[in-house]
């Protein structure tokens, strides 16, 4: 028997966004499954973004929060830290601070925070809400105008608000996240209904919520695959957008990033096993088909970094 | 592909004399192509047709087990691509690697961490499975002393004998032989004389070639020499060449039932980075190797290959459930606070998750609902007051606590004043909706 390589083509693409308006990122853009290269062209890697927030992080466990530890305290100098000595391809900044348990910061001073941010690196930003959906809708409007015109990404975008964080991504000329609990179903039809307002399908990005390793990631791994499958095998517009895996936010609350070694002497060094955890669920859904990825520990994305290359 | 049912009836008597149970060949042969009927049914059926429908309906992966006892590894029997479509069948197996050039301390430390490297996570026992001894000396006496080591110090551990060399490999097989190894290293030169000895001693044996053509056209020639437990290595080293050449042989297997290349795959993820090494075995887990080697296992490392391997082989007809029972979060005590959900695993996760980030110690009572979420469970009947209140009394948590308050997810807000009605001295509290408001909900109380 004579062995015939078992390609596939499709008929479908995913769609390639272009963020930032000095420095730029490229990523999606790929006819294949994830770095299947054999079928179709991968032409962009998947873009890696270190998470800022706007309040000093003291709600992340020690491994991470170390890190940062004389950079974090603003916003502006955390930014930059990423930039000039992390070399962040891009930056996401979470205004975590406006959430109304939190400090409840203002949507004005979420937009002097973009500012400042945005006038002290030149890498493409991510501008993410605090995911309370009432809060998000007059914050993320105020932080899409205060960045105009400088291609950010806005997210996220729900089913509940999403109405008016599309048309303040779509006015001032911003990409956009959509995001929907972990299904493929919930997922299309809030691209529809975005894309049904006016806003260009082509310049969304699909979150279809993200889950660590051991909590759930499997989940979040089989949606991932399914959409890919639905944008390349059935040419399905509304599944080709290319998809945010926002990793370090469900990463570093579970306990194994955070229990010491001493009461889980099976587990081993806290630190390394918190950066590994990072570090496998990027990995996992980079594979399954996320193409922009938000993570926290500069070890996590060293390591990303490192099997991107190997993928490419 | 299996051949369909008209295909099979072209193969039968097509006599239609019902021996076989069924009306007509016709419905014999569709319920072949269902595998709902064995071909042995039909006494009449021709030698000719037999192998053909034998080899078509074998499955398209073949089965091979690796060792001895109830640590065994079982591989193969693969039958999707993709996860969701139906569970993924046996656990890929993690083996870390010994080098016969080691001294017999370093080994035993291997094999120690190998012994130690249990944990138990969501009621599986999870461990390195196999230990790979290679051949690095290039000497047979260092390699039998190796094998013999490996095998008395880990008796439970399945054991890969990795060389290319069939001469030092002929007595360390032969000295753990009883364990059922894989002996590993067949190639196009040496294939007759490896093929030899794992015929004459029952073991699988590992081929290695360099692309999926010299590949089939190897393991086409170990089957001619009368071996047919094979597992292979396409040469695959970089992330990028273990998904495409997986890939290519899972497609190959199950989309085109091409023969030769339905075995389980091993794949060599060592590197000097443990970082990369670590995603190397991901990519392994998440696509298609039967046998990863490491060349360390630490236990933070063990710990994430270990879920990540558990999360991939998930049945994902079966939603994920957790035991139900009353689960402490922090250090609760009489006085704090109860609250109560369903068993499905996620749910449970981020509600758990959301109660530990509040730091306020707490109890969560979770209710088996057979793995539904609040909202669905709630519209099936399955998390209703009178089942709410009947757990809440056997529980017996109203010995542990001093109070008598519940909290019930905000979603069901609508049952509170029945669960007050069944269950007589309690006082029901509404959470919020959604998990991630707990922390605040908890923290004001
Ligand atoms: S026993 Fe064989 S020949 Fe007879 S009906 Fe069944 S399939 Fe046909």
């Amino acid at each position: 028997m004579a062995f015939v390589e078992p390609k596939e083509s499709f008929a479908g693409k995913v769609y390639q966004i272009t963020i930032g308006s000095d420095k730029t990122a490229v990523f999606g853009g790929e006819n294949a499954l994830p770095f299947l290269t054999v079928d179709g062209n991968y032409p962009n890697k998947p873009v890696i973004a270190f998470e800022i927030q706007d309040v000093p992080p003291t709600d992340w466990p020690d491994t991470v929060r170390k890190a940062y530890e004389n950079v974090s305290g603003d916003p502006v100098t955390w930014a930059k830290y990423c930039q000039n000595e992390l070399n962040a391809q891009a930056i996401a900044l979470r205004l975590v601070g406006t959430h109304p348990d939190r400090e409840n910061r203002t949507a004005e001073d979420a937009a002097k925070t973009v500012k400042d941010v945005l006038a002290a690196i030149n890498v493409p930003l991510i501008i993410l809400g605090s995911n309370n959906v009432e809060k998000d809708s007059v914050v993320l409007v105020a932080a899409a105008e205060a960045a105009k015109d400088k291609n950010c990404v806005i997210g996220k975008a729900q089913e509940a608000n999403y109405k008016t964080i599309a048309a303040a991504a779509m006015a001032n000329n911003h990409k956009l996240i959509a995001m929907s609990e972990l299904d493929i179903n919930l997922s299309k039809q809030l691209n529809i209904l975005i894309t049904q307002m006016g806003f260009d399908k082509e310049r969304l990005i699909t979150d279809p919520m993200c889950s660590a390793l051991g909590y759930g990631l499997e989940y979040t791994y089989s949606v991932m695959e399914r959409i890919r499958l639905a944008a390349l095998t059935q040419n399905d517009a509304t599944m080709q957008p290319p998809i945010l895996a926002d990793v370090g936010m469900y990463v570093w609350k579970v306990k194994e990033t955070q229990a010491a070694e001493a009461d889980v002497p099976n587990w081993g060094n806290v630190e390394q096993r918190g950066i590994t955890w990072e570090t496998v669920t990027a990995g996992s859904l980079m594979v399954s088909g996320a193409e922009l990825l938000i993570m926290r520990h500069p070890e996590a994305v060293k390591a990303i970094q490192k099997f991107i290359d190997e993928l490419n | 592909m299996a051949l369909t049912g008209v295909e099979i009836f072209k193969l039968l008597p097509k006599t239609n004399c019902k021996k076989c149970g069924h009306p007509t060949c016709l419905a014999f042969a569709m319920k072949l192509a269902q595998r709902q009927a064995s071909l042995d049914a039909c006494p009449d059926v021709s030698e000719d047709a037999k192998k053909v429908l034998g080899e078509a309906s074998a499955p398209p992966v073949r089965p091979i087990t690796l060792g001895t006892g109830d640590k065994a590894v079982k591989m193969g029997e693969e039958t999707v691509l993709f996860r969701h479509e139906k569970k993924f069948v046996n656990p890929c197996a993690f083996a870390v690697e010994v080098k016969d050039t080691m001294s017999e301390a370093d080994i035993n430390k291997i094999c120690d961490d190998v012994n130690s490297s249990e944990i138990d996570r969501v009621g599986q026992k999870l461990r390195i499975d196999a230990i790979f001894i290679s051949n690095a000396s290039n000497d047979a006496a260092k390699f039998e002393a190796a094998a013999k080591t490996v095998a008395a110090k880990a008796p439970a551990a399945a054991i890969i004998l990795g060389t290319e060399n069939a001469q030092t490999a002929e007595a360390a097989v032969k000295a753990v032989a009883d364990r059922k190894p894989l002996l590993f290293g067949a190639n196009d030169s040496n294939a007759e004389a490896m093929a030899g000895i794992a015929k004459a001693n029952k073991i699988a044996l590992g081929v290695s070639a360099k692309g999926l053509e010299a590949l089939s056209a190897l393991t086409e020639k170990i089957k001619g020499l009368g071996v047919e437990d094979i597992v292979m290595d396409s040469g695959a080293k970089t992330a990028k060449e273990i998904i495409n050449n997986n890939t290519l042989i899972r497609r190959a297997a199950i989309k085109k039932n091409f023969k030769p290349l339905g075995y389980p795959v091993i794949t060599f993820a060592q590197r000097d980075d443990v970082m990369l090494e670590t995603l190397i075995a991901v990519a392994c887990v998440a696509k298609y190797s039967s046998i990863v080697v490491l060349s360390s296992v630490e236990k933070w490392k063990n710990l994430a290959l270990f879920t990540v391997r558990q999360n991939i082989y998930t049945d994902p007809q079966v939603p994920m459930q957790v035991e139900q029972k009353i689960y402490k979060i922090g250090e609760p005590t009489e006085n704090s606070p109860l609250m109560i959900t369903t068993n499905f695993s996620l749910t449970y996760f981020i509600v758990s998750g959301e109660v530990e980030n509040s730091k306020v110690p707490c109890r969560l009572a979770v209710m088996d609902s057979e793995g539904l979420s609040v909202l669905t469970a709630w519209a099936a009947g399955k998390f209703t007051a009178s089942k709410i209140a009947q757990f809440i009394k056997e529980s017996g948590i109203e010995n542990e606590i001093k109070h008598r308050e519940i909290i019930i997810p905000g979603y069901v807000a609508i049952m509170s004043g029945a669960i007050e009605e069944k269950l007589p001295g309690w006082k029901v509290t509404v959470g919020p909706r959604e998990a991630n408001a707990l922390p605040a909900f908890l923290k004001s109380r």
